[in-house]
C-alpha cells in the first residue's frame, strides 16, 4: 500500500538541494545544444567577424539587467536561452576561422571534448566530495579581476605570450568556478537553477573558447 | 586603431566596473578555508593542468 511520505526538516533542504541540482543539469544540457545548433546557424550563415562582440555585449545586457527580474519567474528561462542563443551565434565566426586550419575540426572536437571531461570530473568531484567550495568566491572573483585588466592591457599591447597566458588562467579560474558553484548548489547557497544553470554555463563557455585558442595556437600543425 | 579594439576594450572596462563592488563584497564575506581546504581544491586543479597539457600534446 502506498503511504503518503513524511519528510522530516533533516529531508526537506536535501530533497529541495536535489531538485535544483536536477533542473540545473537539466537545463543546462538543453541549453548547450541550443547555443551549439545557434553556432550551427551562425556558421552556416557565415556571420561577420564582430558578430562575438556584438553577441557578447547583448548576452552580458541580458545577464546584467533582464536576468535579474526575471530569475524567479518562467521567463528567466526565456532569458537563459536568449544568453546562451546569443553565446552560441557569437561562437560561429571563430569556429568558421578553426575550420579553415588543416586540423581545425580535429582541434574543434578535441576542445568540445576536453571542456566534456573537465566539467564532468570537475562535478563529480563536488558532488561525491560534498565539500564547501564558499571559501573560494573571494580567489575566483579576484583573479577573473586581474585577467580582466590584464586582457585590457593586451588590447593594446597585443603580446601573443600574454594571450596564452590569459587563457590558460581563464581555464583554470573557470574550473574553479565549477566547483564553486556546484558545492554552492549542493550546499543550498545557490536555490535558484536559472542563475545557477548561467553560472555553469558561462564557465563551460569560457573553457571550450580558451582550450581551443591554447590548442590552436599550440598544435603542432 | 580599429574600432572592434574600442568596443572590446569598452566591454573589459564596463565588466570591471560590474565586478569590481561585487569582489570587494565577495573578498569581505568570503569564510576562510583551512590547509586542507585548500589542498582540496587545489588537486583537482592540479590535474586539469595536466589534462590541458595532454590536450596540446596530442593535437
Amino acid at each position: 500500500m502506498n503511504r503518503p511520505v513524511e519528510l522530516t526538516q533533516t529531508q526537506t533542504p536535501v530533497l529541495e538541494t536535489n531538485k535544483v541540482l536536477k533542473n540545473t543539469y537539466a537545463l543546462l544540457s538543453v541549453t548547450l545544444l541550443f547555443s551549439a545548433l545557434t553556432a550551427f546557424i551562425s556558421m552556416q550563415m557565415e556571420m561577420p567577424g564582430y558578430m562575438p562582440l556584438v553577441a557578447t555585449f547583448g548576452a552580458i545586457g541580458l545577464i546584467w539587467f533582464l536576468l535579474p527580474r526575471t530569475a524567479n519567474s518562467a521567463a528567466g528561462i526565456g532569458v537563459v536561452f536568449g544568453i546562451t542563443g546569443l553565446l552560441g551565434l557569437g561562437l560561429g565566426p571563430m569556429l568558421n576561422n578553426y575550420l579553415q586550419m588543416s586540423n581545425g575540426s580535429q582541434l574543434i572536437m578535441t576542445s568540445l571534448g576536453g571542456t566534456g571531461v573537465i566539467f564532468l570530473a570537475l562535478s563529480g568531484y563536488a558532488l561525491t566530495s560534498r565539500r564547501d567550495f564558499s571559501f573560494m568566491g573571494g580567489m575566483l572573483i579576484v583573479g577573473m579581476v586581474l585577467v580582466l585588466i590584464t586582457a585590457l592591457a593586451n588590447i593594446f599591447m597585443a603580446i601573443p605570450a600574454l594571450s596564452l597566458a590569459l587563457s590558460a588562467a581563464i581555464i583554470l579560474i573557470m574550473s574553479g568556478f565549477i566547483l564553486y558553484d556546484t558545492s554552492r548548489i549542493i550546499n543550498g547557497g545557490e536555490r535558484n537553477y536559472i542563475i545557477a544553470t548561467v553560472g555553469l554555463y558561462l564557465s563551460l563557455y569560457n573553457i571550450f573558447v580558451n582550450l581551443l585558442m591554447l590548442l590552436g595556437v599550440l598544435s603542432d600543425d | 586603431m580599429d574600432w572592434m579594439k574600442i568596443f572590446s576594450a569598452l566591454l573589459i572596462v564596463l565588466m570591471l566596473v560590474y565586478l569590481l563592488p561585487r569582489a570587494k563584497d565577495m573578498i569581505k564575506n568570503s569564510p576562510k578555508g583551512s590547509n586542507n581546504d585548500w589542498l582540496a581544491v587545489l588537486i583537482p586543479l592540479i590535474l586539469v593542468i595536466g589534462f590541458v597539457f595532454l590536450l596540446i600534446k596530442s593535437v
